[in-house]
């Protein structure tokens, strides 16, 4: 595939994003013409570009698409429920036909054009009440030629044509100052003056306002917006408004209706760069002509269709430059915020930076055991600035999460008609950042999560309204950032797990003994088993039962966790939590005997010292609370004396905190996380490792197994103690 | 060689004054072959005044007179240029150099 397919389709799917995010809108606001406009011109520009790299058949289907848009611009149809469903689908259909394209495929196989074929079926309902087939294939020629959003051929501008009433002044009000804000719109290219109005020095009343303006304006705003410029003074005053490449025919039209000298108006036309000299000799004189004859003749050439002959001839120049100048331009404003970047240039600048900082490091240790203290000096000056050049790098690869999570507007719409219910999406954070390749994992787990929410947690509205309920289901979807982790959350309002459900399913499946005792959330987590599913009814959204533990398989390979919160009744929260990033880290050195760990910064709080009369016990009162501890000697096994003095790190995740027990702390230290290899897969209670300054290996600690293995160690010795059924363990 | 009449206009070229500005203008006008107008002092100009110079510029012209602007405030001048009539005045234009874009 050439580079130019390539940047076709990597640019063409943003297009198509943006006209499917329009689409949801218009159904909320049929009105918003702007938004109408934006979704116009994303078509518009794909059509564009797709004849450019010669894609015929994505052409000849945008072509249609844009037909209809265009029909539904100019008001001629309205925003229906069936015609955005339609046009939704034809979004899905061109993103099928890019999948084609990306294949290299010639042609799209037979189901697809089978589809396109419906489509464009349906589509021409919409634009077959044109009138009469000559003007219909005129309105598509305007179409093809009109939203271009920009360029500098001037033939390729709105042109409006305005003459200021006479009490305009009186009024109060200046025309100067209303041009001033249309060119706030866009640009002027050029504007002439009209004063033919104003009438000798002995008439001329100082107070009155005779001037009239020819104006050229380019603009991305549409006609309405112009018109706005002006609604102050709609009463008094003229306007006109052409617009982009409108036929000749229209701007004589224009020339005949206005008061001034046909000639002098037009010579102004020509000036402001509305029509060449030619095209205006052309357009006046061979209406003369017509009309010679005598008017009443109807054999005579009407000077419409003159024009139209000219225009036609004219029509492929413009067309193809326009398209052209649309194109650059377009194309020019997101270049001017976005460099594209391979993603692989971009890891290894990650690489290398990471070695950066490993040897950074060393070069840290042999300056400060050299006692030079220049040299220590000069060393701890290049850290720092390696330290920032990692978080800038780091940076490179953060992207914000809303991208993902307005995919989902689609998905909650289209679901919740399917289901026949009433689901709103809400989402919040949307700005939040995290890591480039996370955000592309978290996709699928995610929509997993937001179908589920909708198919068994939110209840029709029947039933909604019967519980006191607002009919209306909300599905929320929140991102934070959370002590060095970011956290997604799903939640919804609907009827939260059914505990007594799953449970009685876990026990016929197996999964649980009937005599166990389990907690109110060892029973939730039920649902992350293999091979479960208490929907009664199998449908084809979710509830075939494979879900929630690929989505928990999933979220663990991001090296992340989930969690569910329920409340029956009120609905149910799942908490995502996700490292920010994968490569390094900020890390807090400590040592074990002749070992060196490492814990992620972020989810350190304090190091205190651990007292000589805890030494039998596995928890310690801090200021008021239990703090349970793992001993990393006994955990690893670690060899060797205890050191007199042992010290407590003590670090939260998830809103538990735990403390660790080492024998040094080292002090804090840039972290470059190495996998470990896949032999190390099930280890529990590493996360990963690193190199040291002086060239071992350091260990990086999971904090999150070491938490949760305390709180299940806890919740495992109350169940033991305590004979009561229900604990109270869960937080 | 005709008369020549200057004029410096000091306040504001606006509706508030068009009336009697435009007086002002006919009548220097009308006492010499040609009139120099000092535009320098104007801090505003509306479209009331912009017709004014319009009108004064045709007259001028009608009447076989010479009208120039000699000096220009900035208000003016971006006024002129924005309305594109910089041409139809045809007079020479300082652009100080502070003022240059």
């Amino acid at each position: 595939m050439d580079e130019l397919t390539s940047v076709f389709i990597q640019e063409g799917r943003e297009q198509l994003q943006a006209m499917e995010s329009g689409l949801l809108e218009l159904e909320q606001q049929p009105d918003n013409h702007d938004n109408i406009n934006g979704i116009f011109r994303a078509a518009h520009t794909i059509k564009g570009a797709s004849g450019v790299i010669e894609c015929h058949f994505i052409e000849a289907f945008m072509h249609k698409v844009e037909n209809v848009l265009d029909r539904l611009r100019n008001g001629e149809i309205h925003v229906t429920g069936d015609l955005t469903g339609l046009l939704l689908r034809s979004c899905d259909h061109l993103s099928h036909l890019m999948d084609v394209l990306e294949a290299a495929a010639a042609e799209p196989p037979e189901d697809v054009r089978h589809a396109g074929d419906a489509l464009q079926l349906e589509l021409a309902a919409y634009t077959a009440e044109a009138a009469g087939a000559s003007a219909g294939s005129m309105i598509e020629a305007e179409a093809d030629v009109e939203a271009s959003g920009g360029g500098v051929v001037n033939t390729d501008s709105w042109h409006i044509s305005v003459r200021f009433g006479p009490h305009m002044l009186r009024g109060g009000m200046d025309p100067l100052s209303f041009l001033r804000y249309l060119a706030s719109l866009g640009e002027i290219l050029a504007l002439e003056t009209i004063p033919d109005a104003m009438p000798g020095a002995a008439e001329m009343d100082p107070e009155s306002c005779y001037l009239g303006f020819e104006i050229r304006l380019q603009t991305r705003s549409s006609k309405a917006d112009i018109e706005r410029v002006f609604d102050f003074c709609r009463d008094d005053c003229e306007l006109r408004i052409l617009a982009p490449n409108s036929k000749l025919a229209e701007y004589v039209k224009l020339i005949r209706e206005l008061p001034e000298d046909d000639m002098r108006l037009g010579e102004m036309l020509v000036r402001c760069g509305a029509l060449t000299q030619s095209e205006l000799e052309e357009g006046l004189f061979s209406q003369q002509q017509g009309k010679l004859p005598g008017d009443g003749d109807p054999l005579a050439p009407q000077l419409g269709e003159i024009l139209v002959d000219h225009k036609v001839v004219h029509k492929e120049v413009v067309e193809a430059a326009v398209s052209k100048q649309a194109q650059v331009n377009e194309k020019k404003a997101v270049e001017a915020r976005l460099i594209r970047v391979q993603a692989d240039k971009l890891d290894q600048l990650i690489d290398l930076v990471g070695e950066l900082v490993i040897a950074g490091a060393s070069a840290n240790l042999l300056a400060q055991r050299s006692k030079q203290s220049e040299l220590v000096e000069s060393t701890s000056i290049l850290s720092r600035l390696v330290e920032n050049i990692r978080d800038s790098a780091l940076q490179l690869r953060m992207v914000q999460i809303g991208e993902t999570f307005t995919r989902f507007n689609r998905v909650v719409r289209d679901v919740a008609k399917e289901l026949g219910k009433e689901i709103d999406l809400v989402i919040t954070g949307a700005e939040t950042e995290l890591d480039k390749s996370v955000v592309e994992k978290i996709g699928d787990p995610l929509m997993h999560l937001v179908r589920n929410s909708m198919d068994h947690g939110i209840e029709p509205a029947d039933v909604r309204e019967s519980r006191g309920k607002p009919r209306r289901g909300t599905v929320e979807l929140n991102a934070y950032h959370d002590s060095g982790s970011i956290v997604i959350e799903v939640v919804d309002d609907g009827g939260g797990l059914p505990r007594d459900k799953i449970l009685q399913k876990a026990i016929d499946k197996g999964l649980v003994q009937p005599t166990q005792v389990l907690s109110d959330q060892e029973i939730i987590n039920l649902i992350w088993e293999p091979g479960f599913s208490t929907a009664e009814q199998v449908t084809n959204l979710s509830g075939r039962g494979v879900g929630m533990d690929v989505v928990r398989r999933n979220i663990q390979g991001l090296r992340g966790s989930c969690e569910v919160a329920s409340v029956e009744g009120a609905g149910s929260t799942f908490t995502i939590r996700l490292p920010l990033t994968l490569a390094i880290i900020d890390g807090f050195l400590v040592g074990v005997g002749r070992s060196s760990y490492v814990i992620p910064l972020d989810m350190v709080i304090e190091c205190i010292e651990l007292k000589e009369n805890s030494a039998d016990r596995d928890f310690l009162n801090l200021r008021g609370e239990v703090l349970p501890f793992v001993r990393l000697r006994e955990m690893f096994e670690v060899e060797g004396e205890h050191p007199a003095r042992e010290n407590i790190v003590v670090v939260q995740y998830a809103g538990q905190k735990a403390g660790i027990v080492v024998d040094q702390l080292l002090g804090e230290f840039q972290t470059v996380i190495k996998p470990l290899s896949s032999i190390f897969r099930h280890l529990r209670g590493i996360g990963g490792s690193t190199i040291l300054g002086t060239g071992e290996v350091a260990l990086i600690l999971d904090v999150q197994t070491l938490v949760q293995r305390n709180v299940r160690k806890e919740e495992r010795d109350m169940a033991a103690n305590n004979a009561v059924a229900r604990s109270t363990t869960q937080n | 060689m005709g008369t020549q009449n200057r004029l410096a206009i000091t306040e504001d070229l606006t509706i508030y004054h068009a009336m009697e500005q435009k007086e002002r203008l006919v009548a220097a006008l009308e006492m010499a072959d040609g009139l120099e107008l000092d535009l320098s002092q104007v801090g505003e100009i509306d479209t009331a005044g912009l017709q004014l110079l319009i009108l004064v510029k045709r007259e001028a012209a009608r009447r076989d007179k010479a009208l120039s602007i000699v000096a220009h405030s900035p208000a003016v001048r971006q006024t002129l240029d924005f309305c594109n009539l910089a041409a139809f005045f045809g007079d020479p234009v300082v652009i100080t150099a502070h003022e240059q874009r």
